[in-house]
């Protein structure tokens, strides 16, 4: 009985260890991009309009941080809180729904085959075109206008994904179910919806990205002063670049925080997934 | 001779079963012609034959995965779908079909969960059968953390978890080993013993037919059909060395020259 496959016990300090190793590849090309980012921008002589230095960047952006920490009013980070607001509310809502209308149509499979090349079609909408619809259904200032679009955007690939792993399903697993005569409902919990996580939780990184990019793109086309993408377009147009990017920078800080969240409840909710095991 | 507890009620009656798979003249597949086969409790009955001569379609007929075309089935009197319905039946397929997001216990428990039985019950029962198949250890291990050997066993228990009176097995030592295969054969058989379980096993293998069997069912392709029924009148218990006795031999050569008469037809 030695044929079991050993999941390795480290210590913190292994694990750490272990960690930064694996990273440092990572870590060090960060780096020498920044460097030669900021090295080519003082050389070349480039425009700070075309191009900052990093070092500016980083210093608005603490400078501003440094505004956040001694109680005062930071409008990078109050536009950071709305469009986070946007882009979490409108995940939220585009994937919650997502997920229930192919919980319902996967069950009378005749609908989600009638409505899978729909929502296919769909998907393939540039659904960002309706932002100034919706802000004029919703509203130019109201963050429901954004979440809007942002919803929309996530809905489709949720669903497409959440229909296939409810029904891509090996058919030995489902004869499995029959011969305990098991409910159509038992099926659903017991098989049907673990064999979708996988494809569920594919489809939240997906759409984490996507809800920020959403949010973002749609405040571009107008909202109140306190988003990041009204921020950027007033920066930009005001020739204020620092500005401009310190506020991507924080873009892209709330996207990346977003997908590791979302990575990290994966983790928890299926830890017995083929990507996380420990096999060596 | 058979010390095993066996009597005459029936479990398996099949009387002209028939199964075409396609419809037209040219797509039809005669997969079973005219299948008649008593099985009484407590026997433990091989099917085997070449690939293609329906010994799992008739498995699946049995456990109500497929419908005969025509004639009559019945398991324990009652019609297939009935009788799955009444949980009648446990099955191991020949993959061990184990769900990845279950431990080994909740996986064994699973279908006590389907039938209802109380968490305390599942548990402990769930346990009994781990340590049946020797996996007393593993009940939360996951699966892929188990040698195949290993999953299969758990299958096993899965498939014995609610006590059902009849066991099907659809090749499922196929994939192991000659080793492993053989200590399993053993294991079925102390299982079998302890449970006084009717046993329906498909497989491709003489030997593993022969020493498990009370009696073993001879299939042959084009179209599926039973040639022979051979008693293997051979004493339980069976022990490693059953399978270098004389009498083991002669009857391997008797389904052996059976399978080969029925390809030379």
């Amino acid at each position: 009985m030695a044929e079991i496959t050993k999941t390795p016990s480290l210590t913190w300090g292994e694990n750490i260890k272990g960690q930064v190793s694996y990273y440092f590849p990572t870590i060090m090309i960060a780096v020498a991009f920044l460097a030669l980012w900021e090295v080519a921008v003082r050389v070349l002589n480039i425009q700070q309009f075309l191009l900052p230095k990093p070092s500016d960047i980083a210093a608005r952006f603490l400078e501003e941080t440094q505004i956040l920490l001694s109680g005062g009013s930071s409008l990078l980070y109050q536009a950071a809180g709305a469009t986070l607001w946007s882009a979490f509310g409108g995940f939220v809502l585009g994937c919650g729904s997502g997920i229930l209308l192919a919980l319902i149509t996967a069950r009378w499979t005749i609908i989600s085959e009638a409505a899978m090349p729909f929502a296919i079609a769909a998907n393939s909408v540039p659904i960002i075109a309706f932002a100034p619809i919706m802000n004029n259904w919703f509203g130019l200032t109201n963050p429901a206008s954004k979440m809007a679009i942002v919803a929309i955007i996530v809905f489709f690939p949720t669903m497409i994904n959440t229909v296939r792993g409810l029904t891509l399903i090996d058919p030995r697993q489902l004869e499995l179910m029959e011969s305990y005569a098991a409910s159509p409902f038992k099926t659903l919990f017991a098989l049907r919806i673990p064999n979708a996580l996988p494809y569920i939780f594919s489809a939240l990184r997906v759409a984490s990205s996507l809800s920020v990019i959403g949010a973002i793109v749609s405040e571009f086309f107008g909202g109140p002063r306190a988003t990041l993408g009204v921020f950027i377009t007033q920066a930009a147009s005001g020739f204020d670049f620092d500005r401009a990017w310190s506020a991507i920078l924080m873009a892209a800080l709330i996207g990346i925080g977003f997908y590791l969240t979302v990575t990290i409840i994966e983790r928890r909710v299926m830890p017995w997934h083929t990507s996380f095991r420990q096999t060596e | 001779m058979s010390e095993h507890v066996q009597n005459n009620t029936l479990v398996i009656s099949a009387k002209g079963v028939n199964k075409i798979f396609g419809s037209g003249e040219d797509n039809q597949v005669v997969a079973l012609q005219n299948i008649n086969l008593d099985i009484h409790n407590g026997e433990f009955i091989s099917l085997i034959g070449p690939s293609g001569c329906g010994k799992s379609t008739l498995l699946r007929l049995i456990a109500d995965l497929l419908k005969p075309t025509t004639g009559e089935l019945k398991i324990n009197g009652k019609n297939p779908q009935q009788a799955r319905l009444d949980r009648d039946y446990g099955m191991v397929f020949q993959a061990a079909t184990l769900y990845d997001w279950r431990t080994v216990g909740k996986n064994v428990e699973l279908p006590l969960e389907i039938m209802r039985y109380s968490a305390s019950e599942r548990k402990v029962r769930a346990q009994k059968m781990l340590e049946m198949v020797e996996l007393g250890k593993f009940s939360n291990h996951y699966p892929w953390q188990l040698s195949g050997g290993m999953q299969q066993r758990v299958a096993i228990a899965r498939a014995l978890a609610f006590e059902p009176a009849l066991l099907l097995m659809d090749e499922p030592f196929g994939a192991l080993d000659e080793f492993t295969r053989e200590r399993m054969n053993m294991e079925l058989l102390r299982i079998w013993q302890t449970t006084k379980t009717t046993v329906i096993f498909v497989t491709h293998s003489i030997p593993e037919a022969i020493f498990l069997s009370t009696r073993v069912v001879v299939m042959s392709p084009r179209p599926g059909r039973i040639t022979a029924v051979v008693d293997t009148d051979l004493p339980y218990p069976r022990v490693f060395e059953t399978r270098e006795s004389p009498r083991f031999f002669e009857k391997v050569n008797q389904v052996r020259e059976l399978l080969r008469d029925a390809h030379e037809e």
